[in-house]
Order: structure tokens, then sequence, then C-alpha cells
């Protein structure tokens, strides 16, 4: 009890900024260890081993989840099915936290010590740019489900490639026209502050600008806000369509305040089902979205012309009719983004059988070999649509799907061609050495 | 959006948020005025309030007004019961030390937020408010023809976030009115003044300890309970609140709960009006240079006494 009573002082200023330093001072140094490295193990010469990156914890878990999921129900596919060259698919699966420098560390660890073939998964592009470069130095092939534009761009590596889902910029190239001519000319913007969001908003600026329509207002905001109310006074009152384009854990929040803003009187409304992403469209306070328009990477909801290959696809990935996971109907799948994952895996399967792939000595074999294709036709392995790779690039381009709000469901209203979604080439990664 | 309209959405919002810092802020503030501890797990237990609302409020799932109620009654006193366990488990073992409790709260911080995480999970799960309208506002414009009553597109708030900023008023004034005129707000007082003095009277000021300190959490749970159906609960939501608590007790002054209260609603307009009118960025940047303005020219707080 002496120490416990001895110290008796007033609070001061010098004495708490002591303390509040010190305690500043203790959490960077517990934010800035090491993680405790746990893996050493030997190379086993049997199965592929898949590095998957995946956004378990941090902003991106609704999406990890699903990516998670898609992958283990295509490589279930693929090993039922005798696996790659004859040798089975293992996923070695790692947190990064949806952070870019636990990313680059993540793939680090795939390379050097899970002796893993290749690395493969994540989606926020923040990620994807801080990991590319380590995957470059380190020659493992690195195959992004990210949409961003960094690839195609040229601003990454030989190593890095994104075959199986599309670019933010062919998205808002093939979505400009519709936008300009069903919805109105002067358009507001509201996305999130960051390499994605930056994508939007440069390229669809520039689209919309092609087809005689005009961004009156262009309005970031951090992945990381949980209130977005503030934000809207910002929509100008000619707003004839508000785009809208959100991530992060408070979607839902940001739809709801959006709708309590506005109420019945809104204007035309387009957005990217990114801001409704794993979120139940019947959720309370979302009824205002009746009407409105989305961008799906790949219809949500079981449409009137549904193939068998979104059929077999839906069964396998354990999701229903309604984009829900078939053992809870609350659990909203990431349909839109997840196919990226499934077609990926078998652009890698197919890149290692062209190239007789045996193991890490072969992977600009690999490389090249996925550099080679070109049309990729709905299939099974692609049951999002046919496709077009671009090997210079390292970016595939696919059809795109309007869908309009009908009764509380997604309702598919517009297909584009995979031309809509063309632009010039910006970069030729096959010139770069390996 | 015209300056007046647009200048009375910034007001409402920021109110809100001037109301759910100054309910957290103050809970820090009586740890600290009462215990001298820096509470870092301050923002994990506000993030605890609204995990354990979620959890309530999906259990019973009859009513969504019957699931916040329980919620708004249960989930502070689970939280709170949880800060008097990490206080006599944690806190009184370094007999409140300064500087090994600040390591200790850190240690608390980690603890609590990756539990939520193993098994809560990590994605935002909504809490639905037990009653919203939206509440469109009406506008007087004066032109020619006299005052005009207008109804200008945007200009609305919900009723539940009235219902925010109504509660925390009643919640700090009932908590003035425990320290003022109750027994057990004379001792902790009492205990705040003079420890030793008071130990010499026999107030057992270990156990007023564990009080204070479940009772500041349970300031953050309240805080946190009632911003969850504006909001969402989620495990890293707690870096916010803490952030803007600790600017709020040292612009207050340390230990002087009506100035940390002063604090709270002047950080919180100024975040509501800058970030409507501005950035968000810029308003967290204009609140930093205010504690560093405060801690120059008034280092004592605004409403603190001089050491």
């Amino acid at each position: 009890m002496s120490q416990f009573t001895k110290n008796y002082v007033l609070p001061t200023r010098r004495n708490a900024l002591k303390l509040l330093s010190g305690g500043g001072l203790a959490l960077a140094a517990s934010s800035t260890m090491p993680g405790v490295t746990r893996f050493a193990q030997a190379q086993s010469s049997e199965p592929i081993r898949i590095g998957f990156q995946i956004h378990r914890t941090g902003i991106g878990a609704a999406y990890g989840r699903w990516y998670d999921r898609t992958t283990q129900a295509a490589v279930k596919r693929m090993n039922d099915a005798g696996g790659i060259n004859g040798r089975m698919v293992e996923i070695i699966a790692e947190d990064d936290g949806t952070d870019p420098k636990r990313g680059a560390e993540v793939v680090e660890k795939f390379a050097t010590q899970q002796q893993c073939d290749v690395a493969f998964g994540t989606l926020f592009s923040h990620v994807v740019i801080g990991s590319a470069p380590r995957a470059g130095e380190l020659k493992i092939p690195y195959f992004v489900v990210s949409e961003g534009h960094h690839v195609a761009s040229g601003i990454l590596n030989r190593y890095t490639l994104q075959p199986g889902i599309t670019d933010v910029k062919s998205q808002v190239e093939a979505m400009a026209p519709f936008v300009s001519t069903n919805l109105g000319k002067k358009v507001a913007m509201i996305y999130p502050d960051f390499a994605f969001g930056h994508d939007h908003r440069d390229y669809f600026t520039a689209a919309l600008a092609k087809n005689g329509g005009e961004v009156i207002a262009q309005i970031a905001i951090p992945p990381t806000e949980t209130s977005f109310t503030k934000y809207f006074p910002k929509i100008p009152q000619q707003t004839e369509v508000l785009y809208h384009v959100m991530v992060g854990p408070a979607v839902l929040t940001f739809v709801k305040e959006l709708g309590e803003f506005f109420g019945s009187n809104h204007p035309e409304i387009f957005g990217f089902i990114d801001s409704l992403e794993a979120v139940d469209i019947q959720s309370p306070g979302l009824e205002f979205l009746e009407g409105t328009y989305f961008w799906e990477g790949n219809p949500r909801y079981v449409q009137n012309n549904q193939t068998s290959h979104d059929k077999m696809y839906r069964t396998a990935v354990g999701v229903d009719e309604s984009g829900a996971s078939v053992s809870d109907s609350r659990d909203i799948s990431t349909y839109a983004h997840m196919f990226g994952c499934w077609e990926t895996l078998n652009i890698i399967k197919a890149g290692m059988e062209m190239s007789d792939y045996q193991g890490p000595q072969h992977r600009s074999r690999l490389i090249e070999a996925v550099e080679d294709m070109t049309d990729i036709p709905l299939s099974d392995d692609h049951p999002q649509g046919a496709k077009i790779f671009n090997g210079k690039t390292h970016q595939v381009f696919g059809h795109q799907y309007i869908s309009k709000v009908e009764n509380g469901r997604m309702v598919l209203a517009h297909t584009t061609s995979i031309e809509d979604t063309f632009y010039p080439d910006e970069t030729d990664y096959t010139t770069q050495p390996f | 959006m015209d300056f007046g309209p647009h200048l009375f959405l910034a007001i409402l919002e920021g109110a809100v948020t001037a109301a759910v810092i100054s309910l957290t802020a103050v809970g820090l503030s009586l740890v600290f005025g009462i215990m001298r501890v820096v509470n870092v797990a301050h923002g994990e237990f506000f993030m605890l309030g609204a995990v354990v609302a979620w959890w309530i409020a999906t259990s019973i799932g009859i009513h969504p007004a019957l699931g916040f109620t329980a919620a708004l009654i249960i989930a502070p006193i689970a939280v709170g019961a949880i800060a008097a366990l990490s206080d006599r488990l944690v806190l009184s073992r370094l007999e409140y030390d300064p500087e090994r409790t600040i390591v200790a709260t850190i240690g608390l911080l980690y603890v609590f937020q990756q539990a939520t995480l193993m098994t809560f999970g990590p994605d935002a799960r909504p809490v639905e408010p037990p009653f919203n309208h939206r509440l469109a506002i009406p506008w007087i414009e004066i032109s020619e023809s006299g005052l005009n009553l207008t109804w200008p597109w945007g200009l609305a708030t919900t009723s539940y976030k009235l219902f925010v900023i109504g509660a925390a008023c009643i919640i700090v004034a009932a908590l003035w009115v425990f320290l003022q005129r109750t027994r057990f707000g004379l001792i902790m007082r009492a205990t705040q003044l003079d420890r030793e003095m008071a130990t010499a009277f026999g107030i057992p000021v270990r156990r007023v300890y564990s009080v204070v300190f479940a009772l500041g959490a349970a300031l953050a749970a309240l805080g946190a309970v009632l911003i969850v159906p504006v909001q969402q609960a989620h495990y890293l939501m707690g870096g916010d609140p803490l952030l803007l608590s600790f600017i709020a007790v040292i612009i207050g002054g340390l230990g002087s709960l009506p100035g940390t209260i002063l604090a709270g609603v002047i950080i919180g307009m100024s975040d509501g009006i800058i970030s409507v009118f501005f950035s968000p960025t810029l308003a967290k940047i204009l609140a930093t240079l205010l504690v560093a303005l405060v801690l120059i020219f008034r280092p004592q707080g605004l409403l603190g006494r001089a050491p």
C-alpha cells in the first residue's frame, strides 16, 4: 500500500503528456515488431503449391471470406478432375490484413519460406500495388484478382498478371455510354479515396466526356470512414445522375445515409455493386434503391438467361438463387467479384498445362504461356462469360452487366460486348526481361 | 446546397458526433482524473459496447425497439463488468503505477480487439434502430414577396439522430447529479482530491477504483450503443473514439468533467462543420492543431485548474 499512496499529485499536463507520449511510443513499438515466423517446412515435390494472399481481416474481410470459399471450391473441382499435370493442387492461405505492407510480406513468405509455385489472390488495389514489386524481385508469378487499372497501366511488372477479372478502366469505358444515353449528362461521382477509387474518378470522367456527358462533382471518401451524411451536401443541385462506388466495412451505412439524405426525391442513381457487395439489398433503409441501376461483374441474382455454367459454379461455391450462402441466407456473397478467383485458378491450370510446368524453374515459361492466351470461351472454367486476354498488358477483357433493382431484386437490364470495354494498350510487359 | 441549409445540416451532423465524443471522453476523463490511469484501451470498451449491443439485439430479435432497449441497459453493464475484472486482474496488480498501466492498457487493447476478431469476426454488422423516420427540415427564405417556407434538397435528419443527441444530454446530466449529489459521488470526489486522506477516512480506495474504471468503460459503451444503429459494429471501430476522446480530455483540462464535455462539443461540432464544408481530414488536422495551441497558451486546458 505504501507505493500506492505515496505518489499523490493532482494530474498535471506535463505528467499527462509524459504518460501519453510513453503510450504512443509503446504503441508504435508494438506495431513495428516483426511477425513471429512459424514456418520452416521442407519443400514437398508432390502437390503444386499456390500461395493465396487473402483479406481475412481488415476492411476487405467480407471479400476475403468469399474469395476463400470460391478458391476452395475451384481447387476441389480441379483436384477431383486429377489436378494439374497429374499433381494435386494445394492452397497455402495467408492473411494480408488488407494492408499493403503485410501483403508484401505475405508474397515474400510464399516465395522464400513456403516454396509456393505461384502467388495468387488478393483484391484491394493498394495491397496489390504494395505487393507486386516484391513478387517481381523474387520472380514469383503473382496472379491478382483486383479490378484496379494498375496492371494494365504498366506500373507493375512482368510477374504480375490479371487474367480472371476485368479492370476499372475497361468497366467504366463500357458504363459511360449507358449512363449518358439512358440516365443523364450531368454526373456527380462519389468514390473511395485510394487507388481503386481514383481509377473510377479519372477514367469515368474521361469516358463520360467522350460520350457527351460531364462530371460536375468528384467527392472522395476515405474507405475507413464510418459516417457519410457530411459528404452529401457537396452533391450539386443540378445533378442528373449520382454515380456511387464505395468499399470498406461501412458500405451499408453509406447507402442507407444516401437514402436518408435524398428521401424520395433523388436524381437517377447509378452505382457499382461494390457499394453493396456482401450486403442484402433488401436491408431496411435501402428501399429507395428501387428503380436504380448497378454495375455487376457477375449478376448476383439468378437471371432468366442463366447458363448451365453459372448453375454449376453457383452450386460449387454454395450460393443460392439470391446470391446468399446456401447455409445462411443472411450471409450475402461478393458474387460480382469472386468469380475472378475461380477463373484465375483455371487460367493458372491451363498455363501450367500448356507450358508443361514442373517446378519453380519453369515460372517464366508459365508466364509466357499465359501471355500467349487470347480467346477464353464461356465454359465451366469461365462461368462469368467469354473473355479476351491481352498478353501485352497482362489484363483480361470481358462482358459487363448492368442490373436494375426491381421488387428488391437486381434484374439484368443490359450486357455490354467485350469490344465496348477496349481501350488502347498503355504498356507491353512482354518486352521486360524475366 | 445553399449556405444556410448547408450550415444547419453541418451543425446537426456535428451535434451527433459531439454527443458521442462527449460521453466517451467523460469516461476517459473520470478514469484519468480519479485513478491517474491513461486508459489506452478506452476505445476498445467503446467497440465492445457496440459488439455486445449487436449480440443482444440479434439474440432477442422480436422487435428492434425491444432489442435496442435491452442493449442500452445490458451492454454498458456487461462492458463495465469486463472493465472491473480487468482492473482487478491487471491494473490493481500493478499498484496503478502510471507508466506500467499504460503498457498494460495497450495489452488490454489488443486482447479485446483480437478476442472480438476471433469471436465476432471481421465483418461490420448493423443494429436496427428502435425507430427511424426521415425528417425533412423546412427553411425560411426572405424574398421580395415576404417570408417563404421552402424544403431544400437534402436538408433532413432522422428522428433517431435527434434521439442520440437528447439521450447523450440526459446521460451527462444524470452523471453530474450522480457525482455532485450522491454519497458515492462524494466518495469518488474525495478519492480524486486526496487519495491518502480518503484512505485514512476508511474509504475503500481500491473498490472505488474498480467502480470508477467500470463506470468509465460503461460510459464509452453507452456512447457506442447509441451510435451503433447509425454506424455499424466492427472490431476496428475503437480507434477514432480513442483519439477524439484524448483530444477532448486534453483540450478540456485533465480531470475536469465540464471542460471535457465542452471540449467534446467543440471537437464534435467543428468536426461536423469543417467536414461538411471542407474535408474530414482538415477537421482532424485542425483538432490536433487546437490541442497544440491549448497546450501552449492554456496548458491546464480550457476549464482545468492551473497546477
